[in-house]
Order: C-alpha cells, then sequence, then structure tokens
C-alpha cells in the first residue's frame, strides 16, 4: 500500500438505520487498487448494509464516498456502475434459462447495425473474457443452469470485469460451492488483484476469505471493530474480533473496538 | 430448447446409437420441435385410417390450417406472457370485444359516412381494433406492472369485464355482415390468393431460407466459430424447402367449388375446357397472416433487446433488474402485444364467421395456452418458443377436426383434448429432466 496515491475506494463515518435501529453506524474503510479487504462479521453485523450503500442499493444517512480521492454520488445501482463498482451477489444474479453471453451483456446487450441483437459479437466478447477467467471453459451454448457453481460464479465475475470494473464488491463468493470450484474462485481472485481491481470479499466465515484477503476489517453490531493487516494477525485473533470485539494489538482499532483491546 | 445435448444422456449406455445422435447434432435441429412434428404426424396418420380416409384430403387440411389461425396467433403472444412469468386469461373476452367493436365500426359506424363497400372500411375497421387491442393489453400490463396485482387476477377480472363490455356495446346482437374486403382475412373462396400468388410466396420462402442459411455461415466463418458441416446446412435447409414446398402443393390441389370456378371463368373471359374448370384456392390469407405473426413475434423474442428481456424476466427477475432494466416497462410491453395479437385474431376469426357475436372467443384462452402449453412453453417462465406454440395449436386443432371427422361427441371430444394436454406437458417433462440429467453427466 503506497500512501503516495489517495486510495481507490474510500468511505468515511457512513451511517445509516432502519427504524431506528443504526444498522451501520460511523464505518470508515479504504480500498486500494490490486488490492482485497475481506469484510468480516456475524449475520446482521452490517457488513451487507455497508457495502450496499457503495452499491448504490441504499442511501446513507451520514458519510461520505471517495473513488480516486473525489467525492463520488452514488445514488442508484446504475450510479455506481459508472464509477466502476460492480456487485457479484450472493445469489448470483444470473438468468438461469440464458447462455452465458446473454447474461453476460444482460442490460448492455450488443447490437448490430439494425439495432437487433449481435449474439455473435456477444458470444466473441464473452469467449475473450472467459478465456481470462476460465481457460477451459467451453459450455457457451448452453444455459446457465446446466453450469457448475464455479462456472456460474466465473461467469457472474466475467460480467463484472468485462465492463472494466475497478472495484468487485463480492458477498460470500465461495459460500455455495464445492471445494474444487471454491479454489477456482479463489484462483481468479488472484488474477483479477494482479490486474489492479480493487475487491471486497464479504463472509460471515473467516475460513472463506482468511487467505485470499490482504487486509480484513471486522464489523460487530454496526460498527467497526477494526481492520488489520491478515499477515500481521492470526485466525484466532480475528475471530476474537468478530465474535468479541476485540482488538489484537497488530490491528488498528475501530469506533467498534472493547475498550480493553489487551491480548 | 437446446438441440445440441439430445441423446447425451444415451452416450454412455448405448454406444452404438452415438453415431446417429452425433449426426443428428451435427444439423443443430431442435429436437424437440422433431418430436412434436412426429406427434403431429401420428395424429393425422391415426386420426385419417380412423376416419376413413376423410381427414388427409387437400380441402381437409386446408380448412383446419383456417381454423388453426385465430388461436396459433393468439398463441404466438401468449408465449411470451407465459415466458415472461406471466398468465393471459382474457384473450378469449379481448378477441370478443374487439371483433364487436370492428364489426360495429365496418358494419353499422363507418358506412354512415362513407357508404357501404368503401375500400377503406377494412383498414379503418383493423386499425381501430388494433387500437383496442393494444390499449387493453396497456391497462393489464400497467396494473400487473405498477400496481403490482397478479396478471393471473388482472386477466380473470379482464376475461369478465371485456365479455361484458362486448354484450353491451351492442345489447348481445350480432352484428352481420361484414365488409367484402374484411372478410378475405377469414379464408373462403375469396381470403384464398391462388395459386400463382401460392408459387410467388413459396419462391419467397426458398429465397428466404437460403439466403438465412448462407447469411448465418458467413457471419459464423468471419468470426471463426466453428461451422456446421455442409450436408447438414444442405439438410436442414433442404427439409424447410420441402415443407413449404409440401404445403404448397396441399393449398394448389383444392381447388374451387365448380360454380364458383364458372363464375369466375366467366368474369375473366376464360374458355371453360370440356372436362371442366381447376381452379385451385391456394393459400388462405388468414394462413399467411397467421405465419407472419409467428415469424415477426419469433424475431421479437430472438433478435431484440425486448425479447432478450422478457426470456431474463422468466429466468430470474431479480437478476433482470439489477441488471438495469426496466423490467415493469417489459411487463407492459409483453401485454400491449398480446392484445394487439387478440385483435389480429378476432379480424381473422370475425371475418371468417361474417359475423361479430357475443360468445366470439369464448373458452379460446384455454385452447390459447394450452397450445402454448403442448408447444413446450414451461408455466414456470423463461421457457418457449413461438413455433412450438403454433404448432401447438395445429395439434389441438387436428385432434379436434379429427374426432368431428370421426363423428364423436362433444363432450368425449373435450376428454380427449384434456387428457392429450396433461399427457404433452409430462412427456414434455420427461424429456427436459433426461436432458438436464445429460448435461450433468
Amino acid at each position: 500500500m503506497s500512501d503516495a496515491r489517495p486510495p481507490l475506494v474510500e468511505m468515511r463515518g457512513m451511517s445509516i438505520s432502519f427504524g431506528g435501529v443504526r444498522a451501520v453506524d460511523d464505518v470508515s474503510l479504504d480500498l486500494q487498487g490490486g488490492e482485497v479487504v475481506g469484510l468480516l462479521g456475524h449475520n446482521g453485523a452490517g457488513k451487507s448494509t455497508l457495502i450496499k450503500m457503495l452499491s448504490g442499493a441504499y442511501r446513507p444517512d451520514a458519510g461520505e464516498i471517495r473513488i480516486d480521492g473525489r467525492p463520488a454520488a452514488i445514488h442508484s445501482p446504475r450510479d455506481a456502475r459508472r464509477y466502476g463498482i460492480e456487485t457479484i451477489y450472493q445469489t448470483l444474479a444470473l438468468a438461469e434459462n440464458l447462455d452465458a453471453a446473454a447474461n453476460l451483456f444482460l442490460g448492455r446487450e450488443l447490437r448490430s447495425g439494425w439495432g437487433t441483437l449481435d449474439d455473435v459479437a456477444m458470444e466473441v466478447e464473452t469467449r475473450k473474457v472467459m478465456a481470462r477467467l476460465n481457460p477451459h471453459f467451453a459450455k457457451f451454448k448452453e444455459p446457465v443452469r446446466a453450469l457448475s457453481g464455479g462456472q456460474r460464479q466465473a461467469v457472474a465475475i466475467a460480467r463484472a470485469i468485462h465492463f472494466n470494473a475497478r472495484v468487485l464488491i463480492m458477498d460470500e463468493p465461495t459460500a455455495a460451492l464445492g471445494p474444487q470450484e471454491t479454489r477456482q474462485v479463489a484462483d481468479l481472485i488472484v488474477q483479477l488483484k494482479k490486474e489492479g481491481i480493487g475487491i471486497f470479499l464479504i463472509s460471515h466465515d473467516i475460513h472463506d476469505v482468511f487467505d485470499l484477503s490482504d487486509r480484513v476489517a471486522v464489523m460487530k453490531n454496526g460498527r467497526l471493530v477494526g481492520t488489520a493487516r491478515t499477515r500481521a494477525v492470526t485466525k484466532d485473533e480475528v475471530l476474537g474480533m468478530i465474535i468479541l470485539g476485540t482488538c489484537p494489538s497488530a490491528a488498528i482499532p475501530g469506533p467498534g473496538a472493547l475498550a480493553a483491546g489487551g491480548a | 430448447m437446446d438441440s445440441s445435448l439430445s441423446g447425451a444422456s444415451e452416450r454412455a449406455t448405448a454406444p452404438q446409437r452415438r453415431s446417429f445422435a452425433d449426426l443428428f447434432r451435427a444439423t443443430e435441429i431442435d429436437a424437440r420441435l422433431v418430436g412434436m412434428l412426429g406427434a403431429l404426424a401420428l395424429i393425422w396418420i391415426g386420426v385419417d385410417i380412423l376416419s376413413g380416409g376423410a381427414f388427409l384430403t387437400p380441402r381437409n387440411l386446408w380448412n383446419l390450417s383456417v381454423q388453426t389461425a385465430s388461436v396459433a396467433v393468439m398463441a404466438a403472444g401468449m408465449v411470451l406472457v407465459i415466458v415472461a412469468r406471466h398468465i393471459d386469461l382474457s384473450v378469449g373476452s379481448i378477441l370478443g370485444l374487439v371483433g364487436m367493436i370492428m364489426g360495429v365500426t365496418q358494419a353499422e359506424f363507418l358506412p354512415k359516412y362513407l357508404g357501404f363497400d368503401h375500400p377503406l372500411i377494412w383498414v379503418i375497421a383493423l386499425a381501430v381494433g388494433l387500437a383496442v387491442g393494444a390499449a387493453i393489453g396497456l391497462l393489464h400490463g400497467a396494473i400487473v406492472a405498477y400496481l403490482g396485482v397478479p396478471a393471473f387476477i388482472v386477466t380473470l377480472g379482464g376475461l369478465l369485464v371485456w365479455r361484458g363490455c362486448a354484450w353491451w356495446i351492442t345489447s348481445g346482437r350480432t352484428v352481420a355482415p361484414m365488409d367484402d374486403a374484411f372478410r378475405r382475412m377469414g379464408g373462403g373462396i375469396e381470403g384464398a390468393i391462388g395459386a400463382t400468388w401460392t408459387w410467388v410466396v413459396a419462391l419467397l420462402a426458398f429465397a428466404a431460407i437460403v439466403w438465412r442459411t448462407l447469411h448465418a455461415r458467413s457471419r459464423r466463418r468471419k468470426v471463426g466459430f466453428a461451422l456446421r458441416p455442409v450436408w447438414a446446412e444442405v439438410a436442414v435447409a433442404g427439409l424447410a424447402c420441402l415443407a413449404v414446398l409440401a404445403v404448397v402443393l396441399v393449398a394448389n390441389s383444392y381447388d374451387l367449388p365448380l360454380r364458383v370456378a364458372e363464375r369466375i371463368a366467366a368474369e375473366r373471359g376464360l374458355v371453360v375446357p370440356p372436362q371442366g374448370l381447376a381452379i385451385a384456392h391456394g393459400l388462405a390469407l388468414p394462413v399467411l397472416i397467421a405465419v407472419g405473426v409467428g415469424i415477426v413475434v419469433t424475431f421479437l423474442a430472438q433478435r431484440t433487446r425486448f425479447g432478450r428481456y422478457v426470456f431474463a424476466l422468466g429466468g430470474n427477475p431479480e437478476a433482470t433488474e439489477l441488471s438495469g432494466v426496466d423490467t415493469r416497462r417489459v411487463t407492459v410491453l409483453v401485454f400491449v402485444l398480446m392484445g394487439m395479437l387478440c385483435a389480429v385474431a378476432a379480424a381473422i376469426s370475425t371475418a371468417r364467421l361474417n359475423a361479430a357475436t357475443n360468445a366470439q372467443g369464448m373458452l379460446d384462452e384455454l385452447y390459447v395456452i394450452a397450445a402454448a402449453v403442448i408447444g413446450g412453453t414451461s408455466l414456470g417462465g423463461g421457457l418457449g418458443t413461438v413455433a412450438g406454440a403454433m404448432l401447438g395449436a395445429l395439434v389441438m386443432q387436428s385432434l379436434q377436426s379429427g374426432m368431428v371427422l370421426m363423428g364423436l361427441d362433444t363432450p368425449l371430444q373435450n376428454i380427449v383434448v384434456g387428457f392429450v394436454l396433461v399427457v404433452a406437458v409430462w412427456l414434455d417433462r420427461l424429456y427436459r429432466s433426461r436432458t438436464l440429467k445429460g448435461r450433468a453427466g
């Protein structure tokens, strides 16, 4: 992390309430290009809510989002896309009855001079992106339903990166996958990092993201417990952050950290 | 919908069948469509035998094609409605109301200003009908999309409302006769295009088939995709041309009644040969209209954003919405299209009957939905083809008119049709689960 250039994404003092409940309370978090940040916490800790403000699904009550150091106005998923922020939802937002190309270009179809769909051109582009992500992928003509979990995840990711995503938000990216497919997705993430894309991995399970993340950020009860370089802390220490809200000495404590945080 | 996997499940167990499966796969023909055509052939041959050869005659096949047109037109729209995870129970009532409005427009309203037999009457009547159909569809679609009332309820209400409106226009009185030019849309002697024009249509169809084949091939070659083997291209195009040829030959061997032929001969100053006059019907206009509707709706479904979004909506509504698609607009448009196709069907059916009656189109909603479902449209959404649905309409009509020829009573006819509907969907499920297993393995 070089401190010379501004972070790719900078969230400052993000807060949002639902019916008097502070779902996210004064959370600040940043992300560099080519960095993977694991956002951890129990169900209901506020991590998904925080990230939905970044992806434009929710509007924050307070706080500021900066992209490349400049304030960004994100009011809808479309706005977020304009800033290069793409979200891959937990439920894999794919239309199962359509093929990979149709899913990849859904809502942004390529068209011929006549205004009709240019399926051939879309397949060509899809083959290009998929070759980057999963060179063995060959089921271009089949509906997504016929693909394995890992292949579907690749299609979902292809869809995000084809349109030059700079920030990728992945909600529980490996929750529904088997061990081999999980490895495929892990390989993908490593590759995307190399291409300079910043990635938020959201999970309630530390094992899903610990090895993939450069840093972890832990939330509890809507507040940030702290952030830590993954190499500087152990899994047990991070578990302590998630469960108890304690902050180990190697971590940078946030407003949600337990006051007496000594190990 | 995907032929490339047909037979994949047998590969492991039946190696001797592999070569045939591979050959079939190379043609990229939709296996389900072939299955339907096979079923249709079975029905035709079976009914022909049971009715003592009365079914497979040019005359009966010609009539069958005309009788199928109205339901086939609506089935084309119903496919998209069902694919988008909706349903339209009101199509029969829309047909009734629009037919009544078109009838009153041409038989009672316009003649007051234009006089009878004015050349514009049929155009205006049809335009009014299409506008009313579109407006009703717009209303249904808007209620479904923006007010969130399920389509089942909205169109169930529509079924009652529009039937009531149709009655209300003339207080239940039948409107007749229709304008002469308008009546051509219903087929009959005036509504057949004759042998020469039928050959013109056939030549256009041949040209279109060849052009499509070549165009798709050159496009694939340009980007370096695998090409179908030449024999497969020739076989598929050849089969399509043969099908067109068969239809043309049937239509052109159904001759006009002798008296009509003699009248036409007299009008045109033809000499009547001693062995009698043989003037062929040729294709019927309603059939051409239905085929045209099929081509247009297929184009909409496969080649436009609108169609892509309809299928995406059926596959995963949330995903479609998150992709930035205006799903409400798509929903409204689907119902507008359905309404307009009901108007086309209403034109065909009032023209054929030469009257607009209060009961017109009653129970059509069930036949239309059944046709779509027999044609492989999944009620779960996301799956279906226009060609399949129109073939489904032909299957239903074949059964029905076959049973009439066999002299079966109406109650028995209904029992058979209901039975066939359930069996057809069951077979479709079997086929689907088998191909899916093939995919997984």
